[in-house]
């Protein structure tokens, strides 16, 4: 089990004695820019429990669509931020479902 | 390329193209970029003034947002770089094209409606994206217009794949 997944109460239970012991890693937060037409450049250090903000500067509305169309699906308008956290690991490929060329997958770790 | 060849070569039925020099200024491209914008805009609120197919409206839906969106930005564009688009010859031989096709079009109903309208969006696209590449992109001389031009071009193959994906499923 990784650290930053351990819940804080098995780590205090245990290790009482151990101040120095760090607290269960918090979540990261991290910005998705979509603007021409593109997704830009994807986190590759995305752990569950991250969040995930989209941020679409193009003046398109677009959508974050995973392809199996039901783990997440953002509804994008120009201009929008839309804040998503990662509730599963595993890897997602995605797409928009206004312009299914623009696409992207996400890996997200334990 | 001139923009005639670009242009009459793959919509030899849907548009006849008069002659435009060989290399269009900015305001004439930005022009013409603006006119078909708003033929597609204008098909667009035909089909959904027409059409109770539910992919067919979606896809009218979505062609009236985005080249609104673009036209809204161009226009955004002209008036900050101090520029009037000028008519041409190609603007003119768009709409009048473009009249033909919606006139065409207002007498269809139906399953017929949907796929003429589908089946002219696929070409129109095509038309406008091999001029966007060929000719307007490469003689467009400011970098904010060409970069507008670019995004449209990958906007505008988005949406021709999506009305090719659209005619295959109607019959």
């Amino acid at each position: 089990m990784r650290l930053r997944r351990t819940p804080l109460y098995v780590a205090s239970a245990g290790l009482l004695l151990l101040a120095s012991w760090p607290a269960a890693a918090a979540p990261h937060t991290y910005v998705v820019t979509i603007d021409k037409m593109k997704f830009g450049p994807l986190p590759g250090d995305l752990h569950k429990g991250d969040i995930l903000i989209w941020d679409n500067r193009d003046m398109f509305k677009h959508s974050a669509t995973a392809g199996d169309h039901h783990s997440f699906d953002v509804d994008l308008p120009a201009g929008a931020k839309k804040k998503m956290v990662l509730s599963k690991s595993g890897t997602f490929p995605f797409f928009c479902r206004y312009h299914p060329g623009m696409r992207g997958t996400l890996t997200i770790g334990k | 390329m001139n923009l005639r060849f670009a242009l009459a070569a793959p919509l030899a039925l849907v548009i006849a193209v008069p002659a435009v020099a060989a290399a269009p200024t900015d305001p004439q491209i930005a022009h013409i970029a603006y006119t078909a914008g708003n033929i597609d805009i204008a098909a667009g609120k035909q089909a959904l003034a027409k059409s109770h197919n539910k992919a067919v409206r979606e896809f009218a839906q979505e062609m009236v947002r985005d080249h609104k969106a673009v036209n809204d930005k161009a226009l955004a564009l002209v008036k900050k770089l101090h520029v009037t688009p000028q008519d041409n010859p190609t603007s003119e031989a768009l709409n009048k094209s473009a009249k033909a096709t919606f006139d065409r079009l207002s007498k269809l109903n139906g399953a017929a409606f949907d796929k003429a309208y589908v089946d002219n969006e696929v070409a129109f696209h095509k038309t406008v994206n091999d001029a966007l590449s060929s000719t307007l992109i490469p003689n467009a001389k400011n970098g904010e217009l060409k970069s507008l031009l670019e995004t449209g071009l990958t906007l505008f193959k988005e949406h021709q794949a999506h009305a090719e994906q659209i005619a295959k499923g109607l019959k």
